[in-house]
């Protein structure tokens, strides 16, 4: 397993601002390898953000997103100590879960 | 004689054509790789706005309610921040789709479930082209655009 996601989450005004920075190669499956073979596709395709446990933001993703991905996200409702989690799943099927608490 | 030896040939070298695509991984991957529950291949495929308008049911419509923001010219296009947001009304889904793209659609957001129609990611480009932020609003898809010109690709390396 890589490396653990880096998150944050404020409150901001009347909402909670989240930060994600995942780490994940994000290929395409267009470029190639300095040997001359392409590099498989392997990226990020679903993202599923919860407010504890209750569903808040699901993203379906493409191969345009940067490698080691970077989302922010808000939402009403949350509220300091929240614990939020964040969980991606890719073409290859292997997933991560990470969660933290609004400050 | 003769004939049989070529026809071997033809065989051997029909076969080696295909073990040599097949290695330098030419095929189809989709087909092998299980996509994520819920991702829709056929959206990602889709070359144009208005093919995705077509493949969500909507029709694209340009509108005010629908901002986009970046830098007007991004050094290097494989990490280009980009910011979507939405005023409108009865926002279910938010895209942001690059015109130049190899797959326009580079990313969609579900507002279903409480998140605000404000978002920030990064993307890749893989040249200077218009970028759009669209807003599935019932059967409209609403959008706005932006250029970013790229200096450095996203795709090549």
């Amino acid at each position: 397993m890589p490396n653990p996601m880096r998150m944050r989450a404020n409150v901001e005004g009347d909402a909670v601002v989240v930060r994600v920075l995942m780490s994940h190669p994000e290929d395409t499956g267009l470029m190639k390898a300095p040997d001359g073979k392409i590099i498989p596709a392997h990226f990020i395709q679903s993202v599923i953000c919860k407010n504890n446990d209750k569903n808040v933001l699901t993203c379906d993703w493409g191969t345009a997103i940067s490698k080691n991905p970077f989302l922010e996200f808000r939402f009403k409702g949350g509220k300091s100590g929240d614990k939020i989690s964040v969980t991606w799943l890719d073409n290859k099927g292997e997933t991560q879960t990470d969660t933290t608490t609004v400050s | 004689m003769n004939q049989s030896r070529r026809q071997v040939m033809q065989l051997g070298a029909g076969a080696t054509v295909v073990g040599l695509v097949a290695s330098a991984g030419l095929l189809p991957v989709t087909a092998q790789a299980a996509d994520a529950p819920g991702w829709d291949a056929k959206l990602f495929e889709a070359k144009t706005l208005d093919e995705i308008a077509k493949a969500l049911g909507a029709s694209a419509t340009e509108s005010t309610e629908v901002s986009i923001v970046g830098p007007d010219i991004a050094e290097n296009g494989a990490v280009v921040p980009v910011g979507i947001k939405s005023t409108a009304a009865g926002v279910s889904m938010l895209g942001i789709v690059v015109q130049k793209n190899p797959t326009a659609l580079v990313a969609t957001f579900s507002t279903k479930d409480g998140a605000e129609p404000n978002f920030a990611t990064r993307i890749k480009m893989a040249q200077t082209s218009h970028v759009y932020a669209v807003a599935k609003a019932g059967d409209k898809l609403l959008f706005s655009k932006k250029e970013i010109k790229v200096t450095l690709g996203g795709c090549g390396g």
